[in-house]
């Protein structure tokens, strides 16, 4: 026998069910997802037209740092080519910049620290929903893409990690006004230290106008291209490729 | 609102006109953007059920408002609550059910997805409505309290016939009283703004705009909570609007805000 209880818990199941069954269906449905692509593309171009080219991300002062920076995404590399380079003190290292450019280059930790520097109190924000501040020091990409001579057929950068999610290699994408905004650096230092591991050491993206999933850590390889379509899953970054988060981390 | 020097001397029974057309439009699209971002909104909370004050916020920082399994941190308090609040399905904590959230399971992209697009709803609608009811003067004639409506005696009085769910009839009902007045002017002056201002506070791109803004909220994990607080807010407001609709007579209620046409409730018999 199948008590009161029981079925009225059971037709309350089925019916919350349905209801969430349904929503989710509306949902994945394709117009709703392109009605919500339109929504979230007119949010970027939005912000880019209220936003100068040059605004900078609110800096902070010493007082303001976070005591404790969270850690997030993977806290070291798995492969055994980065093992190798930590041990011997990324001594072996090398950033490679390639793709729609003048002049290839393979640099050192030792170059990238010879170039100059800017230090900056940042926040970072997680798409969670969480903020930490912390100091940064790192040469401007826009230095490094200067030196290597940026085709005119360039439109996006894309950062080529050690790190790797079950496999699947962790890799980001910017576009030119973001590659050359002032604040957007390769970070070699944090708080004043050389960069540690659970970091993203020797080197990674800060992108201070974008949200955490932007700031790639253990940058091996800085590429120029002219569209990112063709690229892993072809959404410009890993998360964007696996869960739908969007290219635009501006918001 | 009709102008009752238009239509003089109606009463209880009467069919009147009573909710300009934008007022009815801006209604229905400003109710469906406003449960989307709720629900949407829930679930972005849930990635991170933890609310502090400042310029920064983190696990190891200090939290203000937690939502726990089975209850509800705010600063010293723990209060134990109910599903739909802090539930726990197959080893993962949410804070609001997937029953409240929009996707109806754990999708923080999904959500940003749809909170983002109904936004511009909320937003551009909700200016165009703005500026038609300062221009058209709905804000200062039919919203805007009265000084002698804000007398003690008169709120005290208002106050009392709600609890006694004795609501206004004949060419009172025309117009909003005081209790009224006080949570639509709260909802379209206070809430509404400050959800869109602390929301716009969340995007690093909009800090780089308008960090005054961002320094006015006292920093981002500071505009989090208050975005949390607005939205809550509405809810509650929601709660209560919906509560008044079915005691005031859901069907002559929402007719007036689809067609604007409106039964003035008789007089009763004292």
């Amino acid at each position: 026998m199948i008590s009161r209880r029981q079925l009225i818990g059971a037709a309350g199941a089925g019916a919350g069910g349905l209801l969430l069954s349904g929503c989710d269906k509306i949902a994945a449905s394709p117009s709703v997802q392109a009605l919500l692509e339109f929504g979230n593309a007119g949010t970027r171009l939005a912000q880019r037209a209220v936003t100068d080219r040059a605004a900078l991300a609110p800096e902070y002062s010493g007082a303001d740092m976070s005591p404790v920076f969270r850690v997030n995404g993977n806290a070291t590399p798995r492969s055994s080519d980065y093992a190798r380079l930590l041990a011997g003190r990324f001594a072996d290292w090398r950033l490679q910049v390639s793709g729609l450019v003048a002049h290839p280059l393979s640099l050192s930790l030792q170059d990238i620290g010879h170039m100059p520097a800017r230090t900056q109190i940042t926040r970072h924000d997680c798409v969670e929903g969480w903020s930490a501040i912390g100091q940064w020091t790192g040469v401007p990409l826009r230095l490094i893409l200067q030196q290597a001579g940026l085709s005119s057929r360039a439109r996006y950068i894309v950062f080529r990690c050690a790190d790797d999610f079950g496999g699947t290699p962790y890799y980001e994408s910017i576009d030119l006004i973001d590659a050359f905004h002032p604040q957007t650096i390769l970070a070699w230092a944090m708080n004043g230290r050389m960069l540690s591991v659970p970091h993203g050491a020797p080197l990674r993206l800060r992108v201070e106008r974008q949200l955490g999933y932007k700031q790639a850590k253990y940058v091996m390889g800085v590429e120029a291209v002219e569209s990112f379509a063709h690229i892993a899953g072809g959404k410009g970054g890993y998360w964007e490729d696996v869960s739908r988060y969007q290219w635009y981390a501006g918001i | 609102m009709s102008d009752p020097a238009a239509d003089p001397a109606p009463k209880g029974g009467d069919i009147v006109r009573r909710h300009a057309l934008p007022v009815r439009i801006w209604h229905w699209l400003n109710a469906l953007s406003v449960f989307v971002m709720l629900m949407s909104g829930m679930m972005i909370f849930n990635a991170h059920p933890h609310l502090y004050w400042g310029r920064y916020g983190a696990n190891f920082d200090h939290s203000w408002l937690d939502i726990g399994a089975g209850h509800i941190r705010i600063g010293p308090l723990t209060i134990p609550v109910p599903p739909p609040i802090g539930v726990v399905i197959h080893g993962r904590l949410f804070a609001f059910s997937p029953i409240l959230t929009i996707p109806a399971h754990y999708d923080l992209a999904g959500a940003r997805q749809w909170h983002f697009a109904f936004a511009w709803l909320l937003v551009v609608p909700g200016l165009l409505f703005a500026v038609w009811s300062l221009v058209r003067g709905h804000l200062r004639r039919d919203l805007a309290p009265r000084p002698a409506e804000l007398r003690p005696r008169h709120m005290w009085h208002d106050i009392k016939d709600h609890a006694r769910l004795r609501f206004p009839t004949g060419a009172a009902a025309l117009r909003y009283n005081i209790l009224q007045k006080l949570a639509y002017c709260a909802v379209l002056i206070v809430l509404l703004p400050g959800v869109v201002l602390s929301g716009l506070m969340l995007s690093p791109t909009m800090n780089a705009a308008l960090p005054w803004l961002l320094a006015l909220m006292g920093g981002r994990a500071s505009a989090r909570s208050i975005h949390f607080i607005c939205a809550m807010g509405l809810a509650a407001f929601i709660l209560v609007h919906l509560l008044m609709v079915l005691l005031a007579g859901p069907i002559n209620e929402v007719r007036s805000m689809l067609s604007g046409r409106y039964r003035l409730p008789r007089e009763r018999a004292e």
